[in-house]
């Protein structure tokens, strides 16, 4: 927290008595990310949330004595804390207004009580204690994080070996963590503020001055600023205005135009009102639009100008350049490096070191006017490095490349500002498919292609021409190659894609057609995506979805499928209210009665539903936009064209309902518009393609057992089975194995499957094939092998050996299916003596050790038949050296479903006297005596079996007793579960065997719900409990005998 | 003019145009009548609308503005050229401006842009009408520089015979290639918009014509 505090976060001006925070975004969000830390400290590390400071955290408080409640002594002007420390200091002690605070768990505690107020109270403790870490830890550890000589603080540990230095140590990691955490963050906010400075706004004026005067070559007539007195700071806007970040004023007087008066300010440059001739004031009005700089500006006000410029363009640049590279090149170019570094940072360490470097450069960045520039000249600096070596020969072509380069910069400030638009947005479910790509910009000093500066031509043409001069240019440029790389680019960087998006805005339908249509082609490129988002084209393409003519609502539809292909773009179609125009496009399907009089523009009906549903298909990805198409009715409309027979209908119509299929309240209403049924038809299509996507629904919708159902009986099986037979088109494999493990679910879908000989082939893919066809085929063949019938026919087929070896796996998905199938297979004793040749069960219980809870629960699980029919199952328990106590262990975990597993599994392992011996030893029972207070039926069945197990062996009954266990088995009886009363009243007939059991279990009431069990019809359960309440009986008549004797 | 004579006048025209049922050459007709004027009929005289009439009606109405193209649509209706389009002209016409087929509108357009008639559209021709079609850059030293350019980008795109000017042959497989380049010279169709303005305005009000 101290390098981000001191470094990143943004204090007042110094020298006005206490310096406070400013009120910025990025302040904010430092103070927000801390007070998260501080909040989530006591759960996440409740033994560091007692260590108490080295000094207090001392702050002016605005809480009232009275907001504290429970846990503190409150009087009229103090609070105290009960917590204490070992001299019974309070650790935290208010009197009005000064609250001091000793730990991190009363951090917390305060931050709660404060509730709305908790920033103020934040920023007033992170104002006061300007350097936290040393009042936490002590000073030497401030100092000693600060120099990263770690080695310094592990000597310190060895030699000690003190708890409470080893407490300081994690904490002072801590801290650092979030340091580190901070910083990330904070780069985040800074990167998204690059803009214009004094000092490149007063390089571009001198170097413009050097190319003016009189003359036909010079670029202006004359170029100075209005005022000659410059600030300390290189601003010459007076102070009040500097407020709103403009920097200087400059007459301008191109040659072919009058005087200008233009304002430089840090948001970029425009023209003003002018200086008034009587006073000199000028009007620092706004009259026209902003550009990004002088030049730019120019370069738009004067065609002289950008001719000449294109003239002296070569000698402008490098002059620009040289400015920028002599002075200290050195140092800039590492920073242009860090700068690099700590944004793609891979290694922890150089990370961590680059981050403090740019923390560094921050801070002696404070010393300019605007912070804000470092990035843009890095951006730059690091463009003309690469082109320094190569200069001399490229002189030529410098000069026409430099239009590409302004527009570079722009990007980059684009990109980084949607990047962390991105991370924001984290929130939605949906992944993202297409991750941001590097951005290739044509190298200013790439051999640029004929086709570049034909399409500058065309662009040109587009810009200054009239409807039909656009028309020939747009026809023009669709002959290029749309789909290459270098005509998408060229046409974006020549600031083709403003223009054509621009047309989208016109009221000509052939100039909107003409535009659509390549946008549609250079839509399948990612940047440009990105490049037309970021245009705004999405709300005016989505404003055409409503036009009366079919082809253009097609080709909208169309580019917006492309384009979608991101959240942010997705998100900003629904905001526009895309989703129901695109909703609204499917329903013309239908209507058959076309007019007869067909213009130009008109399409086939069906053409529009394709267009709507490949766009609802991109749109689909994002959770927000399926609820917003099944609001705006698309469910009843996709079912309606799912009836055609249009394949390239079919296809994006089947995607949209594969995506939106994840969601509960999608598949209740598939069912409902008994859209299975085509799914199913549409199985034995032709085209692969839709059988893949119809297959991935289905795999979506048979999460259910009614729509399992519902594939069963419009014979769906069959075609699955059949398709399993070609094996070349992975992506459909995967999608038709998904559907078949899914299906399999249920029993009659098995018997089905069986019948076609799936079972076979899938024993066949079980080699060979991608992991996501492998986890989905091991899934169905799990759940196959629940049936004895299968099981053989795995076996027979030598399925057996495949599938243990897929259990040294590392993909979770795969382990979890694999594990239940070998558990499966293991019910059978033939199988499971193959499975213990191949010693699967090493490798079951090698899996015990996965980090992932559900490979271990299920590894645990299929164990359970391993141990009960393997011959010599007690043997070869033991021949596993550290088995037993890591199954013991396991009962540590906090996961339920591994919790039962491994009750499960010590149920199976202490039928071996020997192995229960060795867990009994291994503490096993205080450990499941401890798991007693649960509520979860499947834990309750499986600990009370392990526990009636257990009670075999030495005093292990009476130390059940002794920990306690006996009387939440009691409660258990009470439970609705019978599986859970059987096992109940086993682990209580065990543990009756013991006299003090029986006096807890009395006292508990036991008796009258054992009496209740006897009269069950499950004669295990009936057995028990007769047998546990003869117990309770015998001991009681023991007592009397010896008290009347 | 007498009731009988407009039926047997709506009957023959309506045989002959494939675009238009009954009710609708009989407003056409309607509203040919109104656009004329109370003109007295005589013998030798012609009743019609001459060339100014006419790019009025194609300036207001369907929103043109290219004085040469105007001239060469008028000439377009005008098929036998004596000066005016007369009302069986009108009706032919107007049934394909609104409803030609593609067909019929690229032989329609070919003509128009033909300018000599000499069933080529030449290089000049194209230059005489995209001469207008690109904004004056005062840059340019060469201000005819960037329309001499769109000739040879439009020549590129549709000469497929390679021989420096575009026959029918040309255009039509351009235009099948490229719906939008059927009016590559100049807008000479009216736009769809204005087209279902115009058909709504003079097809659903058959009682506004009727007092003629």
């Amino acid at each position: 927290m101290g390098v981000a505090l001191t470094r990143s976060a943004q204090w007042t001006a110094a020298g006005r008595g206490t310096r406070t925070l400013e009120t910025t975004p990025l302040n904010e969000a430092i103070l927000k990310e801390i007070i998260m830390f501080v909040e989530s400290f006591i759960y996440k590390y409740p033994q560091e949330a007692h260590y108490v400071f080295v000094d207090p955290l001392e702050w002016k408080t605005n809480l009232n004595p009275s907001a504290f409640e429970s846990g503190y002594s409150v009087s009229e002007t103090t609070v105290k804390s009960e917590e204490v420390d070992k001299n019974g200091k309070p650790l935290l002690f208010l009197s009005v207004p000064q609250i001091k605070v000793r730990s991190f768990g009363q951090l917390a505690r305060l931050l709660l009580i404060a509730k709305n107020t908790k920033f103020q109270e934040a920023q007033a403790c992170v104002e006061a204690n300007r350097n936290p870490i040393a009042k936490i830890l002590g000073l030497d550890y401030d100092t000693l994080t600060e120099d990263s000589s770690k080695v310094n603080i592990l000597d310190k540990i060895i030699k000690e070996d003190d708890p409470e230095i080893d407490m300081k140590m994690k904490i002072a990691m801590l801290l650092k963590q979030l340091d580190l955490h901070l910083l990330n963050h904070s780069l985040k906010h800074i990167s998204l503020e690059i803009r214009l400075n004094p000092g490149t706004v007063k390089n571009d004026i001198e170097l413009l001055k050097r190319f003016s005067g009189k003359g036909e070559h010079t670029v202006l007539e004359y170029i100075d600023y209005t005022s000659d007195y410059e600030f300390s700071n290189g601003c010459r806007a007076p102070p009040w205005r500097q407020v709103h970040g403009e920097i200087c004023y400059v007459l301008v007087k191109p040659h072919d135009v009058e005087t200008l008066c233009v304002t430089c300010s840090s948001e970029g440059v425009f023209l003003n009102g002018g200086k008034t001739e009587d006073e000199g004031e000028i009007n620092y009005e706004r009259k026209g639009a902003v550009y990004k700089d002088l030049v730019t500006f120019l370069k738009e006000k004067s065609a002289k100008f950008s001719e000449n410029m294109s003239k002296q363009e070569f000698a402008f640049s490098e002059e620009q350049q040289k400015e920028k590279d002599q002075p200290n090149e050195e140092p800039k170019k590492e920073e242009a490096i860090t700068f690099r570094k700590a944004v793609t940072g891979s290694d922890r360490s150089t990370q961590e070191k680059n981050q403090i470097n740019f923390g560094k450069t921050r801070m002696t960045k404070r010393l300019e006017p605007s912070l804000n520039w470092k990035a843009t000249v890095d951006s730059k600096e690091r463009r003309s490095l690469v082109r320094d070596s190569q200069e001399e020969k490229h002189i030529g072509r410098l000069e026409k490349a430099r239009p590409s380069v302004s527009p570079g910069r722009a990007q980059i400030v684009r990109k980084s500002a949607e990047k962390i638009e991105e991370i924001i947005s984290e929130s939605s479910s949906e992944s993202e498919e297409d991750e941001e790509p590097p951005d290739h910009r044509q190298e200013a000093n790439a051999d640029l292609p004929s086709e570049y500066w034909q399409i500058q031509k065309l662009v040109k043409y587009l810009k200054g021409g009239n409807q039909t001069a656009t028309v020939i240019a747009l026809c023009s440029m669709k002959d290029f190659n749309l789909a290459h790389e270098t005509c998408q680019l060229a046409i974006r960087d020549v600031g083709g894609l403003e223009v054509l998006i621009n047309l989208l805005d016109t009221d000509e339908v052939k100039c909107k057609i003409g535009s659509l249509k390549i946008l549609k082609e250079i839509s399948h490129n990612p940047q440009i995506r990105r490049n037309i988002v970021d245009l705004g084209g999405l709300p005016i393409m989505v404003k055409i979805l409503d036009s009366p003519y079919k082809t253009l609502k097609c080709l909208a539809a169309e580019t917006i499928a492309n384009v979608a292909k991101f959240r942010r773009a997705r998100r900003a179609v629904r905001s526009h209210g895309g989703i129901t125009k695109l909703v609204a496009l499917l329903d013309c399907g239908q209507n058959s009665t076309e007019p007869a009089q067909s213009s130009l523009y008109e399409t086939r009906d069906m053409e529009v539903a394709r267009c709507g549903a490949l766009a609802l298909w991109s749109c689909s990805k994002s959770y927000a936009n399926k609820e917003a198409i099944r609001k705006a009715g698309g469910i009843p409309l996709l079912a309606r064209l799912l009836k055609t027979s249009h394949e390239n209908v079919l296809i994006p119509v089947v995607g949209t309902l594969q995506e939106c299929a994840s969601e509960e309240s999608y598949r209740a209403a598939i069912k409902a518009e008994r859209i299975i049924e085509n799914l199913v038809k549409n199985l034995n299509s032709e085209n692969e393609q839709l059988q893949e996507h119809c297959a991935m629904a289905i795999y979506q919708c048979a999460e259910d057992e009614e729509t399992r159902d519902l594939v069963r009986l419009h014979g769906g099986l069959k075609p699955l089975a059949s398709l399993l037979n070609n094996t070349d088109n992975k992506e459909r494999l995967a999608a038709v194995t998904g559907a078949i493990w899914k299906c399999s679910i249920s029993k009659e879908n098995v018997t089905k499957f069986r019948e076609y000989k799936a079972i076979e082939t899938l024993v066949g893919l079980l080699t060979d094939q991608p992991e996501e066809v492998l986890v989905n085929v091991v899934g169905a063949l799990g759940e196959c092998c629940q049936e004895y019938e299968n099981r053989v026919i795995v076996r027979k087929c030598g399925g057996i050996q495949p599938l243990v070896n897929l259990l040294v796996g590392i993909n979770q998905a795969l382990l979890v299916n694999v594990t239940k199938a070998v558990g499966a297979c293991a019910l059978e004793p033939e199988s499971m003596t193959i499975i213990d040749r191949l010693d699967g069960v090493r490798l079951l219980w090698s899996l015990l050790k996965n980090p992932h809870p559900d490979v271990k629960a299920s590894a645990a699980w299929a164990l359970c038949p391993c141990i009960q029919n393997a011959k010599d199952a007690g043997e070869m328990v033991r021949s596993f050296v550290g088995g037993l106590e890591l199954v013991v262990n396991l009962l540590k975990s906090d996961n339920k479903e591994v919790l039962a597993s491994v009750c499960a599994a010590i149920t199976n392992i202490a039928k071996d006297q020997e192995n229960l011996a060795v867990i009994t030893d291994h503490g096993v029972v205080p450990l499941l005596s401890k798991l007693a207070n649960t509520n979860s039926d499947k834990l309750r069945h499986h600990l009370a079996e392990a526990i009636s197990h257990c009670c075999m062996w030495g005093r292990n009954r009476v130390a059940f007793g002794e920990h306690n266990a006996v009387a939440p088995l009691v409660r258990y009886l009470k439970s609705n579960d019978t599986n859970v009363h059987r096992a109940t009243a086993q682990a209580l007939y065990q543990l009756s065997e013991d006299a003090d059991n029986c006096i807890t279990m009395h006292e508990n009431g036991a008796v009258k719900l054992l009496l209740d069990m006897v009269g069950s019809p499950d004669q295990e359960l009936q057995e028990a409990a007769a047998g546990c309440i003869s117990n309770i009986r015998r001991l009681a008549l023991a007592t009397e005998k010896a008290r009347y004797t | 003019m007498n009731r009988k004579k407009l039926q047997k006048l709506t009957e023959t025209l309506t045989k002959n145009c494939k675009h238009f049922d009954k009710f609708e050459v009989k407003c056409l007709i309607n509203l040919f009548y109104t656009l004329v004027g109370d003109v007295t009929e005589r013998q030798g005289v012609v009743i019609g609308l001459d060339r100014n009439a006419f790019r009025n009606i194609l300036h207001v109405t369907f929103g043109m503005t290219d004085d040469m193209i105007m001239d060469r649509v008028f000439r377009g209706f005008d098929k036998d050229n004596d000066g005016c389009v007369n009302v069986s002209e009108w009706i032919y016409g107007l049934s394909l401006f609104l409803r030609g087929t593609l067909e019929e509108k690229m032989k329609y357009c070919f003509e128009v842009f033909d300018l000599n008639g000499d069933g080529f559209i030449s290089k000049e021709e194209m230059f005489h009408m995209l001469k207008n079609s690109l904004l004056k850059q005062p840059s340019e030293e060469d201000p005819d520089e960037g329309i001499k350019d769109l000739v040879e980008i439009t020549l590129k795109k549709m000469d497929h015979d390679h021989d420096g000017k575009l026959s029918f042959a040309d255009y039509e497989q351009a235009v099948r290639e490229e719906t939008l380049l059927l009016e590559a010279f100049g807008p000479c169709l009216p736009d769809p918009k204005s087209r279902m303005e115009f058909e709504t305005q003079v097809f659903k009000d058959p009682n506004e014509f009727n007092d003629m």
